[in-house]
């Protein structure tokens, strides 16, 4: 392959100040919702004794695990030594950066007390993997921090491999840590399984792709930069395999615990009767963050369109979403089985189905999170040469057809 | 005026007296001493294991001494609550009565939940800086000096035994802190039994006369709770998932 | 460089470095705290010492006491409040959002925030005690029962010193 240009974009286009602008207030929003929260307690937002994580939780953690994800077009290049993802590493490396700090952002903001972070950060249980997760976390920024700089400078190109292969199997680490979080509680009927883990695993390879796919064909054609065929071919077809993983894992998941009596009412609730719950699973999860995905993908006459892998990657972002939000609020909404065949009523809200509103404020920090994670991959690509100046086929594979 | 020597005769008399007292006393102090003591000084031992048997068959449905004894005792709840921002959903509650109806039998049965205090607690595992622990003689508690409100042992607790506090609090009793953000449950009154003193909940079920609740060391074979166990058997709730609770049951 | 960038630039720069000039500008003198004085005789350290370790004490005892279950009562915050926040011939005590609290006095004036009082009660045992007389709510030794059967030593002294007056 040839050697490449990377060049930082203009920025100084009024579509980018304002999208710049937009974010900004999102952030702003989140910020004002922390410490409305924070000052006053979480009484302002819809969180209970009864689902006591809710939609900060939910982008949280879909950030954290998109982020493991977004890392992947970076380790293919240095990892499995494709060649053709190499011009994208860079971009892959920062982005995996700015979604993790954005999830992580939400995730201390919402604490009870993020004034103690530092006894977060200084006294540690190892049994929780929680705390590991603190060390993954701050691992996976210090690691990817040096393999974005291998990968930046020149003269250290020739160690980005090492730090490539570290940073994959850090990653494998973070995501399996994240989902042990669920997968680790005896307590919930939905939780408690050693599928967690990989399952969030796929799902970080499809939804950190559908993130960088936006981001790079956003960057693309914004900037007026050509993107050539045989890229955008790779990253659709890669898309729809990951799509395509995930919805063999959440099958065997759902499957399995339909084998087992003791997980039919949790199973029947999910599926059948949750309200809100199977509603964002059918139609969220599967139909708008699976199927319809699929179908853009390798329908033959809109595979060719860009706007249509667009349109899937955005749509695979909403189905992850649902899905955490079906994860981690909907297991907390179906009561704990303490008492087998009996009908429980309690003051504390026993035996029923908890019921959970989201606030204003949770959305806010939920969504400012976010924005804070995209806010800071439209500055990076200003700041940093990350985006190669030109993708087309020509520049990047002269010998290659799409 | 000369001196003349005092008259010892009353000091002689208070000396005997005193000896006599004390010497009857003394056994029974011994006796104190060595069944109960625990001298403020001397930290918790797992010599002791502290724990809980309640007799449902005793425990009637509309009864809610136990809760209002902690309430009272702990500061939480009832209508003196500081926590007035909060829904009801958001209110701490660290016991509350359950009433089960068999869906085959149709039998009602009414019980107290609190905290478990197992011995291999899945709130303890989980808490990321240790502020959810276990003390030495099995008394599970959450350390606020560390809580950092994460709440992810109100996720893992089988028994929705936790609860987070959603806004600032006032009038907090001096020998039960509790604050904004941290996470609380039960404590089985530690504060009463480090000082050899019941739980508030056991001691207002006694004292109403429906001796439903029993308190004790389930490490000394002699204590009452070890015997009643022995007798009568106890069952735990959720025995499945292992945890030794300290915290049994009659007539499940 | 167009003359207008550098001086944009060199305004900036200005404008930056007044701000740090700021406090230069303040000159009011910040009165000395006044501290409540506390009942009993003497504190259980001497007040140098704790001036400089009170706070080594307390984040010592605190994990004694939690985590180990040890309840001496010299360096135990309870007590401290017991003598510190004492209330006064008519029964008032001192709130710790006021800087008539004695923990409060010298940390507004130090602007060392606190937070020991999110959790802990800022006022004795006593005052409780009082309230439920007045409430009629509790048989008014109830709170009496829960407790060490023995006040402390500061305690006692205090209560005789009131006696005697």
């Amino acid at each position: 392959m040839k050697t490449l240009t990377y060049k930082i974009i203009d920025g100084k286009s009024n579509g980018y100040l304002a999208l710049l602008g937009i974010l900004g207030l999102f952030v702003l929003g989140g910020a004002a919702a922390f410490f409305f929260m924070e000052h006053s307690g979480h009484w302002a937002s819809g969180m209970t004794n009864q689902i006591v994580w809710g939609v900060p939780h939910v982008f949280a953690v879909f950030l954290i695990v998109a982020a493991s994800g977004a890392l992947n077009v970076a380790s293919i290049s240095s990892v499995f030594n494709r060649k053709l993802y190499k011009p994208l590493a860079p971009l892959s490396a920062v982005l995996s950066v700015t979604l993790l700090l954005g999830g992580l952002t939400v995730l201390v903001l919402d604490l009870g007390r993020p004034d103690r972070l530092i006894v977060a950060m200084t006294e540690y249980n190892f049994k929780s993997i929680f705390a590991w997760n603190m060390i993954l976390y701050n691992g996976f920024l210090a690691i990817v921090g040096v393999y974005i700089w291998f990968m930046l400078e020149r003269k250290m190109n020739k160690y980005s491999r090492y730090a490539g292969f570290v940073a994959f199997f850090w990653r494998l680490l973070l995501t399996t840590g994240t989902g042990a979080i669920f997968g680790f509680l005896v307590a919930r009927q939905a939780y408690d399984a050693a599928i967690m883990a990989p399952m969030f695993i796929i799902m970080s390879f499809a939804y950190g792709l559908a993130i960088f796919i936006v981001v790079t064909i956003a960057s693309y054609s914004w900037t007026n930069r050509p993107l050539g065929d045989v890229i955008f071919e790779r990253l659709r077809k890669l898309l729809g395999v990951f799509i395509g993983a995930v919805f063999y894992f959440v099958a065997v998941y759902h499957l399995t615990n339909l084998y087992a009596t003791e997980h039919h009412g949790v199973e029947r609730f999910i599926l059948l009767d949750g309200g809100i719950y199977t509603q964002l699973f059918w139609i969220g999860q599967v139909i708008i963050g699976m199927l319809i995905p699929l179908a853009l993908i390798f329908h033959p006459a809109l595979s060719k369109s860009r706007n249509a892998l667009v349109v899937a990657s955005i749509l695979v972002v909403i189905g992850g979403l649902a899905q955490m939000y079906v994860t981690i609020i909907g297991g907390q909404a179906f009561p704990l089985d303490m008492f087998p065949g009996k009908i429980v009523e309690s003051s504390f809200f026993d035996g029923g189905i908890n019921s959970y509103i989201p606030s204003l404020p949770e959305l806010a920090l939920g969504i400012g999170g976010f924005a804070l994670s995209l806010i800071m991959i439209a500055l990076a690509v200003k700041i940093l040469r990350l985006l190669p100046a030109d993708l087309s086929d020509a520049e990047i594979s002269p010998h290659h057809k799409a | 005026m000369s001196q003349q020597g005092t008259d010892t005769s009353r000091r002689q008399f208070l000396g005997k007296a005193a000896l006599a007292t004390g010497l009857s006393v003394a056994p029974g102090v011994l006796l104190y001493e060595v069944a109960h003591a625990r001298a403020p000084e001397m930290p918790a031992t797992n010599k002791q294991r502290w724990g809980m048997l309640i007799d449902t068959s005793k425990c009637a449905t509309g009864c809610n001494d136990c809760v209002t004894a902690c309430q009272n005792e702990n500061g939480w709840g009832g209508e003196n609550s500081s926590e007035k921002l909060s829904a009801d959903t958001q209110k701490a509650q660290w016991i509350r009565k359950v009433k089960l109806t068999d869906k085959q039998t149709g039998h009602v049965q009414s019980l107290p939940l609190m905290c478990q205090h197992c011995e291999t607690p899945p709130c303890v595992d989980v808490c990321p800086t240790g502020a959810s622990m276990k003390r030495t003689d099995g008394i599970v508690l959450v350390d606020k000096h560390l809580c950092i409100g994460c709440r992810y042992c109100m996720m893992a607790c089988p028994y929705k035994a936790r609860s987070f506090i959603h806004e600032a609090l006032k009038d907090q009793k001096p020998h039960v802190p509790r604050g904004k953000g941290t996470v609380e449950s039960c404590t089985m009154c530690v504060h009463r039994v480090d000082s050899n003193g019941t739980p508030a909940c056991v001691e207002s079920c006694n004292k109403e006369g429906h001796k439903a609740m029993h308190f004790g060391d389930l490490n000394n074979p002699s204590s009452e709770i070890s015997q009643e166990l022995k007798k009568n058997g106890g069952s735990q709730i959720r025995a499945d998932l292992g945890l030794n609770t300290g915290v049994r049951y009659q007539g499940l | 460089m167009a003359y207008s960038q550098r001086l944009t630039r060199k305004a900036i720069a200005w404008l930056i470095g007044a701000v740090f000039l700021l406090p230069l500008t303040t000159s009011a003198e910040v009165p000395m705290p006044v501290i409540p004085k506390a009942k009993g005789q003497e504190c259980v350290e001497p007040t140098d010492v704790m001036r400089k370790d009170h706070m080594n004490f307390m984040l010592h005892q605190r994990d004694e006491t939690v985590q180990r279950g040890i309840r001496t009562t010299k360096h135990s915050l309870k007590e401290c409040i017991e003598c510190h926040n004492a209330p006064d011939e008519s029964g008032k005590v001192a709130n710790v959002d006021t800087p008539d609290h004695f923990c409060s006095s010298c940390h507004t004036y130090s602007a060392v925030k606190i937070d020991c009082f999110e959790c802990h009660a800022d006022k004795p045992e006593n005052t409780q005690y009082l309230h439920s007389i007045v409430d009629g709510k509790t048989p008014h030794h109830a709170n009496m029962k829960s407790e060490d059967k023995t006040l402390s030593k500061e305690t006692l002294e205090m209560l005789a010193a009131k006696g005697k007056q």
